[in-house]
């Protein structure tokens, strides 16, 4: 096939644009640190020696949390685009122009609008700051009152997940291209590293769970399970392009498992309905089962965002905790062990990033299979 | 809490950007792959089977050599017994007949001697009676030359006669 060729031609190209893409936001020092070390020295700014030390609830959830700018090492960060749309329109900048500002202390201006960032969200600015030099107003509970912009930028998470579906794109077309040349042979090289998980999806995971209409199914449940399970991956890599906390982000796994929702939902035969709407008990047992059925319906969705947001998440802040304890006893001596602990619990991670992926994977067959099963 | 609450834009992407995914993935990857590979098993089943199947005939026209076998090796044998008989058929018939024969031929020569010793015996009395006579004749010649003699035997010729 001409298009084949022309897609895998493109593939290659793919790599090189989303490299040049990412090349194209600036790297820029964050003079916040700078500026930090300039507020301490005033008096108006200074803060209690309490805050200073190091908090590290707030550090790991800082880094679970998505992102604006993509740290690199120390001081230097990737400043990502900024795209809100406001009241005036779309507006983008760079978030570099925050100067790494996550306290609501950085005003941008642009188109009139005033901007400031705070706890990684973007707020339309106060006019005046607060005591603590933010331009925004906190509540009791140090929660920002003022309105958000609707916030459609290029964050962490998406590079993230533009990334992982370059990465994708690029081993599958590639197994696919392989199929093509193989044909009729064993498989050879990344076919047959994928290969097995492909026929363990489609006999372990499709096959016992939707019967004889499985295939219907298979391109989601595939790329359902290859997104999770690589993105997985790609958040216990430790640097740069990875450390993202994709799949433990709930706007991700909320998305995926409002797919499945839909998908159980449109294929639901009659016997589903009927057993939601009029199950085999007497009537006056409806009052209770039917809400409960409704409620069912969503339940099962909610359960598959939160188990894989937070298994993942939880994960995640488990490596940071176990490192951050370095920093905990402000001693280097701890690092052997951290270190140890947490390459332990990295290696039960990648167990844990397939095991996921397999069991996200699965429930939504499951789901999918029950709404499409026909009674006799 | 605020790690629950989805950001909308992450949603807006990930919405996007895993649909077209899903669609560029079946289209370009799970398609041609799933096909390729239950083209492959099916392949891989046919050939079990036919393999099956060749074995099961390789078993069958075993056997079936076996049998046949069996059966040349039983006419093989029948014919040899067939041929013994026939043999033993033969030379018996051949040993009664040429006994028969030598019977009939030692019956015929008996006769022969038979026929030859009565020829023979006939053949010696005449010569004997004719020896007989002609001695008898002599003797008379001789005796009937003197007239007492011819008389005394022409008695005595008499006496036998009688005596006969």
């Amino acid at each position: 096939m001409d298009c084949s060729h022309v897609f895998d031609f493109k593939v290659n190209r793919l790599i090189v644009v989303f490299t040049l893409f990412l090349a194209l936001f600036s790297v820029t020092p964050s003079l916040y640190a700078q500026e930090d070390t300039l507020k301490t020295t005033s008096a108006a700014h200074a803060e209690p020696e309490a805050e200073k030390k190091f908090n590290i609830g707030k550090f790991a959830l800082h880094h679970v949390a998505d992102s604006h700018s993509w740290h690199v090492i120390g001081d230097y960060y990737i400043g990502l685009p900024v795209i809100l749309y406001t009241q005036v329109g779309f507006v983008t900048f760079n978030s570099g122009d925050f100067l790494h500002d996550d306290e609501a202390k950085v005003v941008v201006e642009r188109y009139g609008q005033r901007f400031v960032k705070m706890h990684e969200k973007i707020y339309y600015a106060s006019a005046t700051a607060n005591e603590h030099g933010q331009y925004a107003d906190l509540d009791e509970a140090h929660h920002v009152k003022n309105a958000r912009p609707l916030d459609i930028s290029i964050t962490k998470n998406t590079c993230t997940l533009l990334l992982s579906i370059v990465v994708i794109l690029a081993v599958f077309l590639k197994v696919a291209n392989s199929y093509k040349k193989n044909a009729g042979k064993s498989p050879k090289g990344i076919q047959s590293w994928i290969e097995p998980i492909i026929i363990f999806v489609r006999d372990d995971i499709a096959k016992p769970n939707l019967g004889h209409k499985y295939e219907r199914f298979m391109p989601y449940l595939l790329t359902v399970f290859f997104f999770i399970w690589f993105n997985n991956m790609l958040g216990l890599v430790p640097f740069l392009p990875g450390g993202a906390n994709l799949t433990g982000n709930t706007a991700v796994t909320v998305v995926l498992a409002l797919l499945t929702l839909i998908l159980t939902v449109t294929n639901g035969n009659k016997y589903y309905w009927r057993h939601i709407f009029a199950p085999d008990v007497p009537w006056w047992l409806y009052i209770v089962l039917v809400p409960v059925e409704i409620i069912g319906i969503f339940t099962k969705p909610i359960a598959l965002a939160i188990r894989l947001f937070a298994n993942i998440t939880a994960g995640h802040i488990l490596g940071l905790a176990l490192i951050g304890l370095v920093f905990v006893f402000n001693s280097i001596y701890v690092a052997p062990v951290s270190i140890a602990f947490a390459l332990f619990i990295n290696v039960i991670e990648l167990l844990v990033a397939f095991i996921q992926a397999f069991i996200f994977t699965i429930l939504s067959a499951l789901f999918i299979g029950m709404a499409i099963e026909e009674h006799h | 809490m605020e790690l629950l609450v989805p950001e909308i834009g992450l949603v807006i992407f990930q919405t996007i950007a895993f649909l077209l995914l899903m669609f560029v993935l079946a289209k370009f990857a799970w398609k041609p792959v799933l096909a390729a590979i239950k083209q492959r098993e099916h392949d891989i089943d046919e050939a079990l089977n036919k393999a099956e199947l060749a074995k099961q005939e390789m078993v069958r026209l075993a056997a079936q050599n076996e049998e046949s076998m069996k059966e040349a090796r039983a006419e093989r044998d029948l014919i040899l017994k067939e041929a013994k008989a026939l043999k033993d058929s033969i030379v018996n018939e051949a040993k009664s007949q040429a006994q028969t024969e030598g019977a009939k031929l030692i019956e015929k020569a008996k006769i022969e001697i038979e026929n030859q010793k009565k020829a023979a015996l006939a053949e010696l009395k005449d010569q004997v009676s004719t020896l007989s006579i002609d001695i008898a004749e002599r003797v008379l010649r001789n005796q009937l030359t003197d007239k007492a003699k011819q008389q005394d035997l022409v008695a005595g010729l008499l006496k036998d006669v009688e005596l006969n």
